[in-house]
Order: C-alpha cells, then sequence, then structure tokens
C-alpha cells in the first residue's frame, strides 16, 4: 500500500494537521442536527480526509465498508431516454459520487439520481441517526443549471439527508448553493506541519532522517502533503539510507516545463515554436491538464524575466488560460500563449541591445 | 424506517415561518395576500428579489394556508430547478394539472373558506428555458379561471416580458438590520444562545441582508463553539476573508514589487481562501482608502471588474488574481495602461 493511504488518519482524533477543524467537526456531529457541509481548499490539503473520518464519527466504523458500483441510470428526458453511466462508492450509510463526470448532463443526475437518493430515507432501524449522507465530489465542476438543481433539494429532504460537498474552489460554486451549507475551509498545510507529518511517517516505517531532509521534501511539495509523502516514498525507493545531499526528483513533467521554459528563452522564431507544440502535445497527451502547464510555464518564465515584462506576461497567461476555458481546444491557446511570449521577448530584447 | 427527527432539520427549515403574517419585512406583499385570504381571489404572482428574503417561504406559506394539509396535495403543484421543467414538462404535466376543474365549498386550512382554484408554483422560474416560459403563456390564460401562477425568480429581467406582464410583481426586498436582528434574537431565545451587539451587528453585515445566510451562520458557530457566540467565530464559519490578508495584498501591491506580490498571491491560494469574495473585499478596501487618486481608483475597479467576470466564465483563480495584482500595482506605480495586442 502507498503510504499515502497507509497514514490516512482513519479518525478524526488522530489527524495531525487540521487539528482544530477536526475538533469542530467532532463537536458538530456528536449533537443531532448537522446542517449540509461545503468543504473546499486547495489539493493535497486534507478534504477527502477529512470528510471520511467525519463518516466514520458519525456512523462508526460500518462507514468505511465502501464497495464501488458502476450504474446505468435511464433518465427520462422528455422526448428520449438519456442513458447515463455513473460510480458511485457507497457504504450502507452514505454514497459518493462525482456527478461532473458526466459532462454536459450533469443536469440530469442532480434532477433524478440526487434527488431519488436523497427522497429515500434510510431503512437501517438500530442507526440512530435519522438520515443518511450524499458526498458530492468536484462540484466546483457543475455546470449552472446543475447547481440551481441542488438548490431546493438541499432544502427540501434535509430531513432525510444531508449533503456533504468538496471543492476546490468556492468561487465557482454559486451563492445559493454556499449560503445553504456550512463552509469548512481547509487551507493547505504549513511546511512545518507537513515536516511534521513525514517525520511521524519516518518513525513509524523505522527510518533514519537526515536533519533538514524533511524540510527540504516540504519546501519542494508547494504545500501539498500528497505530494511530500508521494516524493519522500520516493526517495525512499531511490536511496536509502538517507544522505543529506540527496537529491529529491522533481516531477518529470515539471521538469520537461522547465525545459520548454529554457527553449523559448533561447530562441523566438516559428522554427522554434513547431518544436515547442510538439513537446507540449506530449504534455497533453499524458493528460496533464491544460491549465496545470500554463500556470507551471508562467512559473519558469517568470523566475528568468526583468520586473517590467513579469507584468505584461502574467497579464497574457491569465488572457490566454481565460479563453482556453472558453475554448474548446487547450493546445491552440496554450501555444498562442508561447508565440505572444515569444513576441514581446524578441521585442524587448531588440529595444535593449539592438 | 429510521426515526425522523425533527431536532436534527436545519433551522432554516425550523424557523420557516408558516403563515403570510409571520413573514419578515415584505409589507405589501403580506398586505395582499392576507386579503387574498379573506376573499380567496388573486391574480397571478410574480415575486422576486435576491436569495434569503422569504420568497419561497411566502409562496408555500401562502398555498398551506389556503388549502390546508388535506386538500394541500391535490391543489399545489410545486415544480423548482431540481424538476426537469423543459417544454415537454409545460406542454404535458403543467398542462394537464392545469386543466383539472376544482368545486369550491371545502373548508380550507385555518377556517377560512377554500378558493375554486389550484396553484402552481413555479419557483426558480429564471432558470427555465425561453421556449418553456413562451409555451407557458396561452395555458396561463386558457386555465384562469381554475389556476392561478405563482413565479418566484431572482432576476426578473430573465422572465420574458410576455409572462410578466400577465401577472402582479411583488419585488422583496433585502431585508434591513433591525429586523434581522430582532429574527436573529428570536432564534437565540428558542435555543437558548448567547449573541452580544458586537456578534449581532457582524452577522448582518456578513450576511447583507440574507436573513437565511443569517441562520445558517448562525447554526453554524452554535454547533462548532457552543451557546455563547462572539463575531470572531461568526467570521470563521462565514468563509469572509479576514481583514489583515486582504490588507497585506493591498500592501505588497503598494509597495510596488511584482515578486512579492506573487508570493502573496500564492499564499493566499495556498490558504484556500475563495478568490471572487478577495477581489469584492479588494474593491472595497480600494475605494474606501484616501491615499489612492480617482484615476487609479477608476483603473484597478475595471481590473477587479474584468477579473470577477472570467472568474464567473471558470478560469483559474491564481492566474486572475496574479493579473489584478500586476494591474493594481502599476495602478499604484502610475505606469502606462494596457497592452498592445
Amino acid at each position: 500500500m502507498l503510504w499515502v493511504d497507509k497514514y490516512r488518519p482513519k479518525s478524526l482524533d488522530k489527524v495531525l494537521v487540521h487539528e482544530d477543524v477536526a475538533q469542530n467537526l467532532k463537536k458538530l456531529v456528536t449533537e443531532q442536527d448537522c446542517p449540509h457541509l461545503l468543504f473546499y481548499g486547495p489539493s493535497g490539503s486534507g478534504k477527502k480526509t477529512l470528510i471520511m473520518a467525519l463518516l466514520r464519527q458519525m456512523f462508526g466504523a460500518s462507514a468505511e465498508k465502501v464497495k464501488v458500483e458502476n450504474k446505468t441510470w435511464k433518465v427520462d428526458a422528455g422526448s428520449r431516454t438519456i442513458d447515463l453511466e455513473l460510480t458511485t462508492l457507497s457504504s450502507s450509510h452514505h454514497v459518493e459520487l462525482n456527478p461532473s463526470d458526466a459532462g454536459f448532463q450533469d443536469r440530469y443526475i442532480v434532477q433524478e439520481i440526487i434527488k431519488e437518493m436523497a427522497k429515500n430515507r434510510p431503512i437501517d432501524v438500530k442507526g440512530k441517526k435519522g438520515f443518511k449522507v450524499l458526498v458530492l465530489n468536484e462540484v466546483d465542476k457543475l455546470s449552472r443549471e446543475a447547481q440551481h438543481s441542488l438548490r431546493r433539494t438541499m432544502e427540501k429532504y434535509s430531513a432525510s439527508c444531508r449533503l456533504i460537498l468538496c471543492c476546490d474552489s468556492s468561487s465557482k460554486v454559486t451563492e445559493a448553493v454556499r449560503s445553504r451549507c456550512l463552509n469548512v475551509r481547509i487551507s493547505a498545510p504549513k511546511e512545518d506541519q507537513i515536516v511534521k507529518v513525514l517525520e511521524f511517517i519516518g518513525k513509524k516505517e523505522g527510518l533514519q532522517l537526515p536533519p533538514g531532509f524533511a524540510a527540504r521534501i516540504a519546501e519542494k511539495s508547494g504545500r501539498s502533503l500528497r505530494r511530500a509523502i508521494l516524493s519522500f516514498e520516493t526517495c525512499r525507493v531511490q536511496q536509502y539510507p538517507f544522505t543529506n545531499n540527496q537529491v529529491i526528483p522533481p516531477m518529470d513533467w515539471e521538469e520537461y516545463v522547465s525545459e520548454i521554459a529554457a527553449d523559448i528563452m533561447k530562441e523566438q522564431s516559428p522554427k522554434r515554436l513547431f518544436q515547442v507544440r510538439g513537446k507540449l502535445y506530449e504534455l497533453l497527451v499524458n493528460c496533464i491538464p491544460p491549465e496545470v502547464i500554463l500556470k507551471r510555464l508562467l512559473h519558469e518564465l517568470l523566475k528568468k524575466l526583468d520586473s517590467e515584462l513579469k507584468h505584461e506576461v502574467c497579464h497574457w497567461a491569465a488572457y490566454y488560460e481565460h479563453s482556453m476555458r472558453l475554448g474548446q481546444k487547450a493546445i491552440f491557446h496554450i501555444e498562442a500563449f508561447v508565440a505572444k511570449f515569444m513576441s514581446i521577448y524578441k521585442g524587448f530584447l531588440i529595444a535593449t541591445f539592438g | 424506517m429510521a426515526p425522523l427527527l425533527q431536532s436534527s432539520q436545519p433551522w432554516v427549515e425550523k424557523y420557516r415561518p408558516r403563515r403570510v403574517k409571520d413573514v419578515a419585512h415584505q409589507d405589501e406583499v403580506v398586505r395582499v395576500l392576507t386579503n387574498t385570504l379573506e376573499t380567496t381571489n388573486c391574480p397571478h404572482m410574480l415575486f422576486y428579489g435576491p436569495p434569503g428574503t422569504g420568497k419561497t417561504t411566502t409562496a408555500l406559506a401562502i398555498a398551506h394556508q389556503l388549502y390546508g394539509p388535506e386538500l394541500y396535495k391535490s391543489r399545489v403543484l410545486e415544480l423548482n430547478a431540481s424538476d426537469e421543467r423543459g417544454i415537454n414538462v409545460v406542454r404535458t404535466k403543467i398542462k394537464n394539472f392545469a386543466a383539472v376543474a376544482v368545486g369550491s365549498g371545502h373548508q380550507g386550512g385555518y377556517g377560512y373558506p377554500c378558493p375554486p382554484f389550484k396553484i402552481i408554483i413555479l419557483d426558480e422560474a429564471d432558470s427555465m428555458t425561453e421556449d418553456a416560459q413562451n409555451a407557458l403563456r396561452r395555458t396561463m390564460e386558457t386555465y384562469s379561471k381554475v389556476t392561478r401562477f405563482f413565479f418566484i425568480c431572482n432576476y426578473i429581467s430573465r422572465i420574458i416580458e410576455p409572462l410578466a406582464s400577465r401577472c402582479a410583481k411583488f419585488r422583496f426586498k433585502p431585508l434591513s438590520e433591525e429586523i434581522m436582528s430582532t429574527r436573529v434574537l428570536h432564534i437565540c431565545n428558542e435555543e437558548g444562545l448567547n449573541l452580544d451587539s458586537e456578534a449581532l451587528s457582524t452577522l448582518s453585515s456578513i450576511s447583507q441582508g440574507d436573513l437565511r445566510r443569517a441562520i445558517t451562520f448562525l447554526q453554524g458557530a452554535a454547533r462548532l463553539f457552543g451557546s455563547s457566540i462572539s463575531s470572531k467565530d461568526l467570521i470563521s464559519v462565514s468563509g469572509v476573508v479576514p481583514q489583515e490578508v486582504v490588507g497585506d495584498l493591498l500592501a505588497s501591491c503598494k509597495s510596488g514589487s511584482f515578486d512579492s506580490a506573487n508570493k502573496q498571491v500564492n499564499n493566499v491560494i495556498a490558504e484556500g481562501y475563495p478568490v471572487s469574495q478577495i477581489l469584492s473585499q479588494l474593491f472595497d478596501l480600494v475605494v474606501e482608502s484616501d491615499d489612492v487618486s480617482d484615476e487609479q481608483k477608476a483603473r484597478i475597479c475595471r481590473k477587479l471588474g474584468e477579473s470577477d467576470k472570467c472568474l464567473v466564465d471558470g478560469a483559474d483563480e491564481y492566474l486572475q488574481l496574479l493579473d489584478a495584482c500586476s494591474c493594481m500595482i502599476k495602478a499604484f506605480c502610475n505606469m502606462p495602461e494596457g497592452y498592445s495586442n
């Protein structure tokens, strides 16, 4: 088992980061009336871990006996019926699903499937909770219509069902949904907290950590705990015992992006642009999300630029990311950004050095 | 089945007014509807206004009062955005329901005479398609003898003109601070909570006239922090960004250094604060600050507006905030505006 899963805290008492949030959540569920919850925060900050621990706190160990179900739902949409395939993860007390998987048909999932699930009261008489829990992931990716559909469902069936929503950025969740939930912000763990977790894992695994080693991993992780633990494990596999000057391997795609950035800085010509296109395609076919590529590219480029140019470059990065969101094919917009950068940089070079 | 627990209901549901006259702050509507209760006659209605002002509550309350619990199921059709409301539903379900004639002479709820018509409540009507709205036009007129329509929406501009002109329109006002306070205090009394006056005013300012939000915050805070609630507790459950964070961001922009602003932006994103909220709080700070010239303010506000629009379109939070900050730096340093295409 990966360390990420092996050392995932199982209960709210054992959480190492966000102890305050965990304690608050515990207080929340010991009372009978738990409101709808909306967890938001950057990825790798522990939202999912907290939700799972919360469910365990609510329903005891049986919440962990989950089964994966792949079910096809027939939804009647006026003149035609639509087949929706949906993967759910369910125990006897909760159902977890990812409604945005259905793409533009997510509205039907909310209107039909979630409503159907919310309507039915739990059958379990022994369980002292009078409600069941629906965990919805990635609500920020839901379309506006689907979010509107969620509004009344949340109110109407609140007697028998609680929703736990989970998303990266709460900006993309409509006001109406947010005002019906108790918002829980999960911040990315601080570097010293990451160090603490790494040292804890090191102790459990019986590893010798040279001083400052965990801090270096934490620094490289960009405040994502999951990433820190993964690269910790990679280091372990690469070389043990650890040495002080051991290289912490960066993600290969990040290295690739910094290569692209170096290419762009070296030469600004249509020929180079064509070469860069090939590399960008390579990244995209390996399922690196385009906005992540663009952000990383900007990060790499900003390191090497004069401060006057930084403003302009970051403006265009924001501009092309926005148009990427509105458009269809990501490669056009990333390439447009690269071309734009080349023209700005070339203009700057000519103006300075003639 | 598992027992239905009354106490497990959210307070928003628990304290939802059951009668029209209990609805706070919307005097005109209440007067018209009380009149309806006595005369059992009413026009088609259109309620519009910001969230949390009592539109759905009013519509449900009048329906319950007119028919009582027994007739309610057969006489009221409630459709909201969680139901499919395409043109097909309008043509079949709504039309069929509207066409059924009803007898009068029953005794309605609360001792009022039962009106000789049915009610169709279309909640969140602004999310209906234009075609579906168009299909309703004739239906409303043909069956006006036996059916009344209640439309509820946030934005009246999304309701097509022919429908709006067939209805009596009522605007629901955002709740004033006093009304909000009395309601909140009432709930505090019922639930045995302790709320000082500072917390009360914080609650009304962060909920911006939205009573539902105020009550949700209150319940969240009560669950997390026990029975005595301070204004700091309320801010921490409300998702409002602490003023220092926004202040730091603005200060680093004023210092004119791109790198320090970038660091602050990274920090804000890692802490998980919602950027749309940051933008609106930045806007407040910039507009109120004295050491910024009018021209700078105008530049900044325009950029904030653009960034907010991009966020609504789904653009990346980090890039948009960074762009807005870079624009603010340029405005503060009076650098020339705009980039050539």
